[in-house]
């Protein structure tokens, strides 16, 4: 009992000692220096938060923004040509003439052929970083490659195919005996192939990776060879992750604009095979919209990019779900 | 029973070769797209080529000057737009996990990303160009449209990696929000936030459908924003579908410039991004 | 009597319609070390961080009543305040890992943006170094990055850096869990020291921690207060059949 009544009053004597010195008065002044300085602190922190919540809102407002330009800026087409613009099979601005089906096929057609050629690819390319061999140098430059593809240029792209691609199936198509120009849907699914290697394969790679391991095990306990766990355990586990990565190559395919625009012979009719020459919508936009002076003309050829807008948006939509669903299961 | 054993064996093994065969042959292209344009191009350089401006078909010694000139210029404004808003827009998307806002705002910056490069240029056009004409600025605010995605989300992804614990550290040290964020937050993720930018510039570097009618192109040696300008992309494409040999070679000389600049920028990346690494 | 620094009263504290702190009212003296037990989903934790107005920073986290810093309420103050007056150290030592030792002790000035002369800073460096029982052990090293330190210097180096903000209480949150036990006993040594300063508020699930360290215990259950009083009363005699059950291991 003694000894708390002592102790209560050595610290009293310590704080009241405190209070008076001149460390602590100068304590004080700091102190209210230090408020002064909060409170304009804390006026730039509201500050900051109202700006983050102006920026976020302001990507919604440009998103948005961008789809409504497109769509108002197409009402003319869209009044004077109606939806069988998009079925029309003649494009002749001289004449006033605009139908968009050579382009949508154009499109299609690159596109598909393009991803047909480059899956088999992109997917071995998955399976071997994925599973064969997830380290090491070799997987590392592999990996690094695949990603340098994604990164040159489509402007070198479309260069390379015109100075070498378009000679050599110039001289395939002589050999085959069907005309031969080298330009054309081929050509452009050629190079296109190549560019959207990257978009599966990484994404494939990424969710074969993701594939537990004990489900594998649990397949080679069963006496399974490497390819039949792939086969049975692997992509049908995957499936839908692949599939998502296809989705990104197509959307990547179907906006690609340069080289396809260099390559594919820019004639604004029906393509009869994948010989001949053709043009996409992201082309004829790159090749006309500098020059499209009339009212309808350059309205059409903003459609074609409302339609691009439109037809990327949702294949990315339901790129981004798939994803999303496969990696919270 | 054993031959079906080996044949399903031989099976796998053959699947692996046919693997590693396709995988492997994915360089090819890339390797003979670098070697192609290194081997066309390398001896167009010298110092005519970096100074000298466009002459006309005939005349000698034509140069890309102009071009390099207006990509620094076009890009640099690009950057200095798109940089700050997406930094700032993975903040609030990382910082913001679960509002109705932030929801949208990722929808928004989902939809930016997969938008065709020639649909920015585009809107671009209708917005800038159809009511002030050609000008360099149209062709930076295009390209920062295009960077914008790839800021934000790689900002936001390595935001949110950052452990919670960092940022109660900060906040219990009586820190104001910005100060927290700004302080703490971004630079404890800055190599990925940084990789983000570089990977952003060099995306944009390469890019050609946003600046066909937005920068437009010009013949002449320009820093003005207010006026079309040329672009090394635009200029390649422009040399490289005229039939004249003199022009083609400027093409070439230009193509493996921007290559070497977009490469170099991919493999400085991955640098920043391992020395830059903060450790956790 | 001891003089109140710290005073709740009715403090409640809510995770979205979770009620996980209900009507506490407890004063607590300067210059003590008061431990906070109870099992784990006790509210023990979001009580201690409603002190310093961290609960709120959690998405859905509300609270209601008074908490009372030197008869003012903290609830009415701006948070930054509070937290400059009141320091807290986190369960895993989380130094920036982006700053020097040397950063790291005087963080809260610098990335406050405070402006302080070369000299001043050395003195609050080492002063809060020392206070910590770290100096000797880094002053060799203070321009290495904080992550380089071991586990426990690393949670001294955390309590330097909130003891060199000058704050008038110091809460911990479970500071030693993550620690092996010669760390812990530096850091339980550490509280006989600094409670000469500051006052102490800890909260641990370790029994044996909170008889070894506090003058005060708090026992709390189901967000609830149940029991609180001076540690060795507490420990020998208490009142409260819950205690009672929770200190013999009935339950944890």
């Amino acid at each position: 009992m003694e000894t708390s009544v002592e102790n209560e009053l050595i610290t009293r004597n310590d704080i009241s000692l405190r209070v008076i010195t001149s460390e602590k008065i100068r304590d004080i002044v700091k102190g209210i220096k230090r408020v002064k300085r909060s409170h304009r602190q804390i006026r730039a922190e509201n500050v900051f938060r109202r700006t983050l919540v102006i920026i976020g809102l302001a990507m919604v407002v440009l998103v948005v923004g961008i789809m409504l330009t497109l769509i108002v800026q197409s009402i003319p087409s869209l009044k004077a040509l109606g939806i069988g613009y998009l079925w029309g099979q003649t494009w002749d601005p001289v004449r006033d003439v605009y139908g968009a089906l050579p382009f949508l096929a154009g499109t299609l057609l690159t596109s598909f052929l393009a991803l047909a050629l480059s899956i088999p690819f992109s997917f071995a390319v998955a399976i071997f970083l994925g599973e064969y061999y997830p380290k090491g140098w070799l997987a590392n430059l592999l990996k690094n490659t695949v990603e340098l593809i994604a990164a040159v240029p489509s402007v070198i792209y479309g260069f390379w195919g015109l100075a070498v691609l378009v000679p050599i199936v110039r001289s395939m198509e002589a050999s085959i005996g069907i005309p031969s120009i080298g330009y054309g849907i081929f050509t452009s699914s050629l190079i296109l192939a190549v560019m959207v290697i990257p978009y599966a394969a990484s994404l494939g790679r990424s969710m074969i990776q993701m594939v537990p391991s004990n489900l594998k095990e649990a397949a080679y306990s069963l006496g399974a060879t490497r390819w039949e766990v792939i086969r049975s355990v692997i992509l049908p586990y995957t499936r839908s992750g692949l599939f998502a990565g296809v989705l990104l190559s197509l959307g990547r395919a179907l906006g690609e604009t340069m080289a396809v625009t260099m390559v594919i012979g820019n004639t604004p009719l029906m393509p009869k095979n994948i010989f001949s020459t053709g043009n996409t919508m992201a082309s004829v936009i790159a090749n006309e919209l500098g020059e499209a002076d009339k009212m309808v003309y350059n309205s059409a050829l903003i459609e074609l990019g409302l339609v691009l807008f439109l037809v990327t948006v949702v294949i990315n939509m339901i790129g981004k779900k798939v994803i999303s669903r496969f990696t919270n299961e | 029973m054993s031959n079906h054993v080996k044949y399903r064996i031989g099976k796998s093994t053959g699947f692996q070769a046919l693997t590693i065969v396709l995988a492997t042959s994915c360089v090819i292209p890339l390797v003979a797209i670098l070697m192609y344009i290194i081997k066309a191009g390398i001896t167009k350089i010298n110092w005519n080529f970096l100074t000298n401006v466009e002459k006309p078909v005939g005349e000698i010694g034509g140069g890309i000057a102009h071009a390099l000139m207006g990509s620094i210029l076009v890009i640099f404004f690009a950057s200095l737009i798109a940089i700050p808003i997406g930094i700032l827009c993975g903040i609030f998307l990382s910082e913001n996990k679960k509002s109705r806002l932030a929801y949208w705002s990722r929808l928004s910056v989902d939809i930016l990303q997969g938008v065709p490069s020639i649909v920015i240029g585009i809107v671009a056009y209708i917005w800038l160009v159809k009511p002030f004409g050609y000008s360099a600025w149209s062709g930076s605010i295009a390209l920062s449209i295009m960077m914008l995605p790839i800021i934000i989300r790689s900002t936001e992804e390595t935001l949110k990696m950052l452990p919670d614990t960092l940022r109660e550290a900060a906040f219990a040290l009586g820190m104001p929000f910005h100060r927290v964020i700004l302080k703490v937050i971004v630079p404890c993720g800055i190599s990925g936030i940084l990789s983000g930018v570089m990977l952003s510039v060099a995306r944009i570097a390469g890019e050609t459908a946003p600046l066909l009618f937005t920068a437009f192109g010009y013949q002449f040696f320009s820093t003005n924003m207010n006026k079309p300008m040329e672009t090394l992309p635009h200029l390649i494409f422009k040399y490289a579908i005229t039939p004249y040999k003199d022009w083609q070679d400027l093409a070439w000389g230009a193509s493996c410039i921007l290559l070497i600049w977009v490469l170099l920028l991919n493999i400085l990346t991955k640098l920043i991004t391992r020395r830059w690494k903060v450790q956790l | 009597m001891e003089s109140t620094i710290v005073k709740s009263v009715d403090y409640n504290a809510y995770f979205g319609d979770n009620h996980v702190v209900k009507n506490v009212n407890i004063e607590i003296p300067r210059n003590n070390v008061i431990a906070v037990m109870g099992p784990s989903g006790c509210g023990k934790t979001t009580f201690l961080r409603g002190i310093n107005r961290m609960h709120e920073l959690i998405p859905g986290a509300t609270a209601k009543g008074k908490i009372m810093l030197n008869n003012e309420d903290v609830m009415e103050m701006h948070p930054i305040f509070v937290r400059l007056k009141i320091g807290m150290v986190f369960q895993r030592p989380n130094p920036f890992p982006n700053l020097s030792i040397y950063d790291n002790v005087i963080a809260g000035y610098k990335l406050n943006g405070i402006k302080l002369p070369k000299a001043e800073k050395d003195k609050i460096v080492e002063h809060s170094l020392t206070r910590v029982a770290l100096w000797k052990e880094v002053k060799d090293s203070l321009t290495k990055k904080g992550s380089f330190l071991s586990g426990g210097q690393q949670q001294r180096l955390c309590i330097a850096r909130a003891v060199a903000m000058e704050p008038e209480v110091l809460l911990f949150d479970e500071p030693t869990s993550a620690l092996d036990p010669i760390s812990t006993s530096t850091v339980e040594e550490l509280f006989h020291e600094l409670k000469k300063n500051y006052t102490l508020i800890i909260v641990t699930h370790n029994m044996q921690q909170a008889a070894r360290v506090s003058d005060r215990t708090a026992f709390f259950y189901m967000g609830e207060l149940v029991e609180y009083d001076n540690t060795k009363q507490m420990f020998t005699n208490p009142t409260d059949i819950r205690t009672q059950n929770y200190i013999t291991g009935r339950f944890s």
